[in-house]
């Protein structure tokens, strides 16, 4: 399936022979796991295995929660306190599934900040980038779907902000809205088709991550060089690669299991850290909370959504010239999703023909002050939106825009990149070449 | 992380800037040494129990307690109270049964009752709906050093209590209670840009603890501080009752996976040595 050559399943046996003439599953198995591997990966690459460990840790902890969990405006929030009391390990199992939907956006954050900096969205992996943001924004569906089924205070309010956003689109706005929730308010209906679909979008998930993984088989992994592999001969290939199993999965794991010692330290000791004390508050519609705060992990939108207010240019020049129709409000939304869909534009935003940044001087300096912005966002969206707040997150959010929209094509004309190695051998050895390099 | 945080619905929803919640009021939180602190922490059961007895003969007159079963008073790593102890205790709550459709004594398969006085707010999760620490500037860094702070607020609140300040006006509804933020506010105690001048706020619950309230079987001398710190203590474990497991559970996590990357941190640099020293070798 790889287009780098390589060896491929040979059936030895006169079972394995039958089987492989009826359904090559095991030579598919075995391409998949054997494919040819740029040998100079660095530690940034260990997040994919991260991310598909999140995926199962989140389905099959999921799955024994569904079982204990009852989907019910008056029974939803005492299933849950039935899980943490009395079903056996109920307790652990909740903080890890709890706390498992944190790990999964802090590795798909540094999965996608990785992409960006060596260029992995870039020809010819585009199909892998685009389907890659398809299951971040699934991610955060599901994630946030899921928040809403223990029912607790911010459960509520936070379902009701964020479908109350699908309202400001004009004419439609407050028929889609109905038409999500089931009702005219987030109720038993929400409730329900929520926990439905929490069940149900993983699954659409994994299969997109099996497309994911097909696809960057097909053009072989991004590498720290952005250097292709040699593929004139399988000798070639040899000299540029390793094969994945067992170089890159051992040292995938080695790295899984560090982040596990951390993972396990987080949910037995603060388990709560990451999550708000007023979901442990059943809902109450009759109740708003004094602060409502998403999840950290939609923090950076959720800055982004509220840094256009009525008062900024661009707000008040598309309120004006589209009528009145886009108003502040449906600005932020189109500004949220649109942070979103300018960076799966990447692969034909950015310009430049060198694909790694690490032979880009200029791009660095813009991708570090991204990445910084990233995390200031972050930070804004968790405060309140008053005093000096709302400029920082004014300004983010125009970096966000910027970045994708005016450097990345700027850049690839003015920038002159630095020599890239010729080869990834080449790279690799320079690295470990002698032999008193101690190992990473 | 992240706690102190965010804006009003209504305003998140039309975008605009929540004012009045921002300038909020500050609670005053005593960071108190308690025995579950940190991963070694564990419930001291004594004190829970003597938590449960001010819990029994104070809280329990307004405040009800739904998700925590009866039996549960018997489990270990909580008060572990014996048997006949939690059947006695439990016999001398009234529920209501709908299968004979009569109230009758609750046995230990029932919960706590559930909320008996209007407007006092279950404690079943009261030390994990509150937190005490915040900050600092949103971040929520704070708790990652002192905890959530749940029982803390807990203690505060329960020591909390103090003579009014003078620029309250003295008919001015509630007690004043220097932890509870979400209370009334007389506008005499802002200063011209709205802030308070004085920590908490005014709550609609009267001082429940003043020392002495209860008489300890432990010899305990039963000062307000003490009993503050047991009850505290107790809701704390009435909130998280596996608290232990989990920490047994982490601990053990965290141990083995710290042995398997060790070895698989040798294996993998066995695997590479003859890739990376290819030249030499």
């Amino acid at each position: 399936m790889s287009g780098i050559p390589h060896d491929h399943y040979e059936p030895t046996s006169s079972g394995a022979k039958w089987l492989h003439s009826r359904l090559p599953i095991v030579g598919l198995l075995y391409d998949t796991l054997m494919i040819p591997t740029p040998r100079n990966l660095n530690w940034m690459w260990i997040w994919g295995i991260v991310l598909t460990f999140c995926l199962a840790l989140q389905i099959v902890t999921g799955i024994i929660l569904a079982m204990h969990y009852t989907p019910h405006v008056d029974l939803a929030f005492a299933s849950v306190e039935h899980i943490m009391r009395n079903v056996n390990g109920g307790h652990f199992l909740r903080y890890l599934h709890m706390n498992g939907a944190s790990l999964f956006f802090f590795a798909v954050y540094l999965h996608i900040f990785r992409g960006l900096y060596y260029g992995s969205y870039k020809a010819p992996r585009e199909v892998t980038w685009i389907i890659g943001m398809l299951i971040y924004v699934l991610m955060m569906g599901t994630a946030f779907m899921g928040y809403v089924l223990p029912w607790g205070q911010m459960s509520f309010w936070g379902a009701t902000v964020i479908t109350g956003l699908f309202g400001a689109i004009p004419l439609v706005g407050d028929a889609i809205q109905t038409w999500l929730l089931g009702g005219p308010a987030v109720d038993n209906p929400t409730l329900n088709r929520f926990f439905s679909l929490h069940y149900l979008l993983p699954f659409v998930i994994a299969a997109l991550v099996v497309l994911h993984i097909w696809a960057f088989h097909t053009t072989g992994n991004n590498n720290p060089t952005g250097v292709e592999v040699r593929r004139t001969s399988r000798a070639e290939a040899e000299k540029d690669t390793v094969p994945f199993w067992p170089y890159f999965v051992i040292k995938d794991l080695f790295a899984l299991a560090v982040i596990m010692v951390v993972f396990f330290a987080i949910v037995g000791f603060m388990p709560n850290y990451l999550g708000h004390p007023d979901n442990y508050i059943e809902a109450n519609p009759l109740v708003t909370p004094a602060h409502i705060v998403p999840e950290w992990y939609f923090l950076p939108f959720y800055a982004i959504l509220r840094a256009f207010t009525g008062d900024v240019w661009v707000v008040m020049f598309f309120n004006w010239i589209t009528g009145g129709i886009i108003d502040a409000k449906f600005f932020g939304v189109i500004a949220m999703f649109g942070a979103i869909i300018v960076m799966a534009l990447a692969p034909w935003l950015d310009t430049s023909s060198v694909r790694s940044g690490r032979y880009r001087p200029m791009f660095k300096w813009w991708f570090w002050l991204f990445a910084v912005n990233f995390v200031v966002l972050t930070w804004v969206g968790a405060m309140p939106a008053e005093g000096i707040y709302p400029y920082i997150a004014l300004m983010g959010s125009a970096y966000w825009f910027a970045y994708f929209l005016v450097i990345l094509p700027l850049l690839g004309v003015i920038e002159k990149p630095e020599p890239q190695p010729a080869t990834i051998e080449e790279d690799f050895e320079a690295h470990y070449g002698q032999a008193q390099t101690p190992a990473e | 992380m992240f706690k102190k945080t965010g804006i009003a619905a209504f305003a998140a929803l039309s975008l605009s800037a929540g004012g009045a919640l921002a300038a909020g009021a500050e609670g005053h939180i005593e960071d108190v040494a308690f025995s579950f602190e940190g991963p070694f922490g564990t419930f001291d059961q004594i004190q829970l129990q003597r938590g449960l007895m001010v819990y029994t003969q104070v809280c329990a007159a307004c405040h009800g307690m739904q998700y925590v079963p009866l039996r549960t008073l018997g489990d270990e790593g909580g008060p572990h109270l014996p048997q006949d102890q939690v059947f006695a205790y439990s016999a001398q709550f009234e529920v209501f049964d709908p299968e004979i459709d009569d109230f009758r004594p609750a046995k230990p398969t029932d919960h706590f009752p559930a909320v008996t006085s209007a407007g006092a707010p279950d404690l079943s999760l009261m030390a994990k709906k509150r937190a005490g620490f915040h900050g600092p500037y949103g971040t929520g860094l704070a708790q990652l050093f002192k905890g959530m702070g749940g029982p803390e607020y807990i203690y505060s609140l329960m020591v909390g209590y103090h003579e009014a300040p003078e620029c309250a006006p003295e008919d001015f509804p509630g007690s004043y209670n220097a932890a509870f933020t979400a209370g009334g506010f007389p506008d005499e105690c802002k200063d011209e840009h709205g802030h308070h001048t004085v920590p908490g706020s005014w709550t609609a619950m009267a001082q429940p603890l003043w020392g002495d309230d209860v008489e300890y079987d432990d010899g305990t001398v039963a000062t307000l501080e003490q009993q503050a710190e047991d009850v505290a203590a107790f809701l704390m474990w009435a909130a998280e009752p596996k608290m232990m497991a989990r920490k047994q559970a982490g601990l053990t996590g965290v141990i083995f996976l710290t042995v398997l990357s060790v070895l698989l941190y040798l294996t993998n640099k066995r695997l590479w040595a003859p890739i990376k020293h290819r030249k030499d070798s």
